[in-house]
């Protein structure tokens, strides 16, 4: 079987089983001169596959803003990295492991993490944290989904949380945040997107280029085995069918405490400065790193399979090559200097070695016992692959009408259980189940992690003093419904989002990385979804002062034909130049007053792209039927996503960067799903009554959490005025004496500042719209439901 | 004084133990690698938390086995103060510097949470600093924190007074309620009789400036520090 794969004659018909179209094979021959042989054609077939040379997405991700002030490293290489000041850079990146995920979970999830892990310490950089942005099926039974199916996606959570846990964990970076969502679209294809950030000095930040011909090319970490082969073009490159779990072989397995070995050895052998050039064997393996090495560097490559560690005996070169076996690394030494680079990692008791070197001219040869296995011209393999502008083409419209769309509760209707209802939604209700199986707090950096601010806020100590100054925030956003029903405008909204949230933890946005979770790029409804996406991000990122840095894509993510929600979710990250103003949500003193702040100067919501004869109402009823409330009480998913105007965004942005670094207020959160109420109600959650800290013995009758009391006016109606998602707001708490400054600062940048309310330690939230109570429950009832819920869901149906 | 923190392969709370040391404290401190049997003249030995060799076949099971454990033991049967964190506390246990062992958690999954603990006892060179009965808010993460031992053994551990640290509530109030792992007595820490050998599963570490949400674990710091000076005075 093994020495039978080598013999194989390749014909067109091979090509096609590994996913080579026959204008492809042309292509091949083309460059070869010749035909391919079998490990050619593997070879071939990796790299120009979907996942490794993003074929179809090329030409739109040229539409994107990559560049900025502080953009040290955009798209194309391990990670973007962006200048932090102090000699320091930050290297982020986001990725996604979504079918492995769904074929073998907790396995799926480890080598995702594992995956984002190494792409940051390539780039010299040591991890500080990572985020986790998970989408699974609905995990409890309703319109669309049966116990069964509820029960799988539950099962499919629960390794994918012990995977993320499981790897981050022991490997000893904080999982700070991140987000994770429900849609009956991701039942049989869940999102498990990872993303990592590392701190390095600017000078030591290292690249994957091959140099020095003559230098030495050293394999090190964990040995090769069978594991994961065409993991990239099989799994990533292809949409599932039922036959998929039999795929489980292609799924990598990892070894969490190899890949913290291999980070402390890496970055020690970075430190003797012999190492050139250094690259992770991630998807496609020893293919991806070889060819991409040589090709960056306009150099050529020569290896010795025979050379390579290998857990097991008789593997083809074929296997060799695809294996996609984690925790490994290619590197290139100076000549002369790699017994520095050895005895390092032989101290971290990894092998390490030489495999190959560095050769003049532009070939990758691979040798195998003395025989050529493969030769083929690196630059032409890695950057002049098929590249395609696939044919787009916009769905149907949706024919629409107010019938179809949420209807309003009369005013004065009382919305305290429907409140309950959609505190207790999956979608809403507290992930503290999920992340407290998550290491939060290792590394002595994390100043908010998950649920304390709208953003992850970790702070940047010295990498040599170990003295600290500033502080980054990150948050990973997106909302796939939204970009269901409008791709373009719901893009728009995930980076407003997260830069949203960086700017209420205090922090400036600076840059963004996405990972562009698709359907198949072969349907042109998608293409569509993924070009109408593509220029709401790159209009987005561009207003926003957020270059993309870079990320992934990933496309076939369709499960027996059927597509998930267009899902780009973004990341953004921040720099707070003071680690003592950091901001979090929770309110902070009774009597405080509650401000809404809104970016958007005009009171008008929802006129930009709703029918000119639609009259405001039914605008209202349009827009409100993409929310979260919507979706949670009626089941209603319809309409259009609230209008976005993006300068409304930067001046709120803006606005709270400056409020923050005045320290002028005592909590930010903003305004997105569930709307204000629930905006408001995590504000008390996350509270804390003063006096009540470690120690001092609390009297049964006295409240825990403060709450709050409020009173809305204006004609919308109350579900909308208190569930609404429209974004450019905020809800910030301060002081009564700093009032007239904060009113001042938002006046300065033009921001609508309505003072909604006060906060109180009666125990009791109470929202009046025109004087009527429409939610008036206390704060332990709203938080009992809304704490628990997740895990009871999870656990003890 | 000196300090020495143990790097095992797959420790993880190495450097953060460091750090409170060295820019907190302000005291020395330096690394110590597993595969010597040297402890470069420290006086207090750290063993971190992480996942010491994988923490394969078992929680702290092959660290107990490398070099410099060998010397560990030596230390820390001479009467050398010896403080294990976490996957520390779990080693001390594998090694037989501490009586008992580790169990999954009762609720079979990693948890990292701030918990509180009160101080037992403060008679020993972990928690002099700190007031009898004293809270502490401190975070613990692991997923075998689960303290076991045979009746005889805990028998011996509270006539001893050795159990030094046990979880309870932010107010003291309930023990058993503020109990994360299932631990037998709701013990968080212990120590030898000789009481110059402690391991608690929370991490001070991570809690030694109010900015990290507490500087609770400050104390257990001080009061080695104090216990030092102490004994340095004691020998001048």
């Amino acid at each position: 079987m093994a020495t039978a794969i080598t013999e194989i004659k390749v014909t067109p018909e091979i090509a096609a089983e590994h996913g080579v179209t026959r204008e492809e094979y042309a292509r091949i021959q083309q460059i070869l001169g010749r035909d391919p042989n079998i490990t050619e054609l593997g070879i071939f077939s990796v790299m120009w596959s979907e996942h490794c040379s993003y074929k179809s997405s090329k030409v739109h991700l040229k539409r994107l803003p990559t560049r900025g002030k502080l953009v040290v490293q955009g798209p194309g290489e391990n990670a973007g990295v962006v200048d932090i000041g102090d000699g320091l850079v930050a290297a982020f990146k986001i990725e996604s492991h979504n079918h492995p995920s769904y074929v073998e979970p907790f396995q799926g999830a480890t080598t995702g993490v594992g995956g984002i892990l190494r792409d940051i310490f390539t780039m010299g950089a040591r991890p500080i944290a990572v985020l986790d942005s998970l989408r699974f099926g609905e995990i409890t039974p309703g319109k669309h989904t049966s116990e069964e199916e509820a029960a799988k996606n539950r099962r499919v959570l629960d390794g994918v949380v012990r995977g993320v846990g499981s790897y981050g964990n022991c490997f000893g970076v904080p999982t700070v945040g991140g987000e994770v969502a429900f849609e009956p679209c991701y039942s049989q294809n869940p999102l498990v997107n990872a993303l990592a950030l590392g701190i390095a000095k600017k000078e030591e930040i290292f690249l994957a280029k091959a140099k020095g011909i003559g230098n030495p090319v050293i394999y090190v970490g964990a040995k090769t085995g069978r594991d994961g082969i065409h993991g990239a073009s099989l799994l990533a490159s292809a949409e599932f069918t039922e036959e998929s779990q039999q795929k489980r072989p292609n799924v990598q397995v990892g070894d969490p405490f190899m890949e913290k070995l291999l980070l402390e050895a890496c970055l020690e052998a970075m430190q003797t400065g012999a190492v050139v050039a250094i690259q992770d064997m991630g998807a496609a393996g020893l293919t991806c790193s070889t060819m991409e090495m040589a090709s960056r560097g306009g150099t050529g490559i020569e290896i010795d399979l025979a050379r390579v560690p290998q857990r097991e005996t008789g593997m083809t070169p074929y296997e060799i090559m695809l294996s996609e076996s984690q925790e490994r690394m290619l590197l290139v030494a100076e000549k002369g200097r790699e017994h520095e680079v050895l005895s390092v990692f032989k101290k971290w008791g990894l092998d390490a070695v030489v495999v190959g070197t560095v050769t003049e001219g532009g070939i990758a040869r691979i040798n195998n016992n003395g025989r050529v296995a493969a030769e083929i011209p690196a630059h032409p393999l890695a950057e002049e692959g098929p590249v395609y502008n696939r044919p787009l083409a916009a769905p149907a419209p949706r024919i629409e009408s107010e019938k179809d769309w949420f209807a309003f509760a009369p005013e004065g209707t009382n919305l305290t259980e429907n409140f309950k209802k959609l505190l207790a939604s999956p979608a809403i209700a507290s992930k503290r189940w999920i992340t407290e199986q998550y290491d939060t707090s290792v590394r002595t950096n994390t100043l908010a992690g998950p649920g304390a601010s709208d953003a992850a806020v970790v702070r940047i100590k010295d990498p040599q003093t170990g003295a600290v100054k500033r502080a980054l925030a990150l948050s990973t956003d997106g909302n796939g419904r939204w970009c269901f029903l409008n791709p373009r405008v719901g893009a728009m909204h995930a980076v407003a989002e997260a830069a949203r949230n960086v700017a209420a933890s205090g922090a400036r946005p600076i840059a963004a990385t996405n990972c562009l979770n698709f359907g198949s790029p072969e349907k042109p409804e998608v293409m569509w979804q993924f070009s109408q996406a593509i220029d709401g991000l790159g209009e987005a990122c561009t207003i926003l002062s957020t270059p993309i840095t870079g990320g992934n894509v990933s496309f076939y993510n369709e499960t027996l034909g059927k597509s998930i929600y267009p899902t780009p979710v973004i990341g953004v990250l921040g720099i707070l130049d003071d680690v003592s103003r950091v901001l979090k949500i929770a309110f902070r003193d009774d009597g405080d007053v509650i401000l809404l702040l809104d970016g958007s100067n005009s009171s008008v919501v929802a006129q930009q792209a709703s029918p000119p004869q639609s009259n405001q109402a039914s605008a209202l009823a349009r827009e409100f039927s993409s929310s979260e409330y919507s979706k949670t009480i009626t089941g209603i998913v319809a309409g259009e996503p609230p209008a976005i105007e993006l300068t409304a965004e930067k001046r709120l942005i803006d606005c709270l960067v400056a409020l923050a670094a005045e320290g002028a207020i005592q909590s930010a959160h903003d305004i997105s799903d569930g709307g204000l109420a629930v905006t408001l109600a995590e504000s008390c959650f996350a509270s804390v009554v003063a006096g009540l800290q470690t120690g001092a013995s609390s009297s049964a009758a006295s409240a825990t959490h403060l709450s709050a009391t409020i009173k809305l006016n204006g004609d919308a109606p109350p579900e909308h005025a208190v569930f609404g998602e429209r974004g450019a707001r905020a809800v910030v708490s301060v002081k009564p004496t700093a009032l007239a400054r904060v009113l001042d600062t938002a006046r300065q940048y033009q921001v609508a500042a309505h003072e909604l309310g006060q906060v109180t330690r009666d125990g009791s939230f109470r929202i009046e719209h025109k004087g009527r109570a429409v939610v008036d429950a206390s704060v332990k009832a709203l938080r009992d439901v809304w704490a628990h819920s997740l895990e009871y869901a999870l656990t003890k149906r | 004084m000196k300090f020495g923190v143990v790097v095992f392969p797959g420790s993880n709370c190495d450097h953060d133990a460091f750090y409170a040391i060295s820019n907190v404290l302000h005291k020395p401190v330096e690394f110590i690698w597993h595969q010597s049997e040297n402890l470069a003249n420290c006086d207090a030995i750290i063993l971190p938390g992480g996942f010491s060799y994988g923490d394969y076949l078992r929680t702290g099971a092959i660290a107990r086995f490398s070099p410099v454990m060998k010397s560990v033991e030596k230390f820390g049967k001479s009467g050398g103060m010896v403080l294990g964190v976490c996957n520390g506390f779990q080693i001390l246990c594998e090694a037989g510097l501490l009586p008992g062992a580790m169990m999954r958690n009762s609720g079979l999954r990693f948890i990292c949470r701030h918990v509180h603990i009160r101080v037992e006892q403060t008679d020993t060179p972990f928690t002099n600093a700190a007031q009898k009965g004293q809270i502490l808010k401190i975070p613990i993460a692991h997923s075998d924190g689960n303290y076991n031992c045979d009746e005889a053994t805990l028998a011996e551990l509270e006539k001893n007074r050795q159990v030094i640290f046990r979880y309870t509530t932010h107010d003291g109030s309930n023990d058993n309620a503020g109990n994360p792992n299932g631990a037998v007595r709701n013990i968080a820490g212990i120590c030898n009789r000789e009481r110059n050998v402690a391991g608690l599963m929370p991490h001070p570490e991570r809690v030694v400036e109010p900015a990290l949400g507490s500087s609770d674990g400050l104390v257990i710091f001080r009061s080695m520090v104090e216990a030092l000076v102490g004994a340095a005075k004691a020998t001048a």
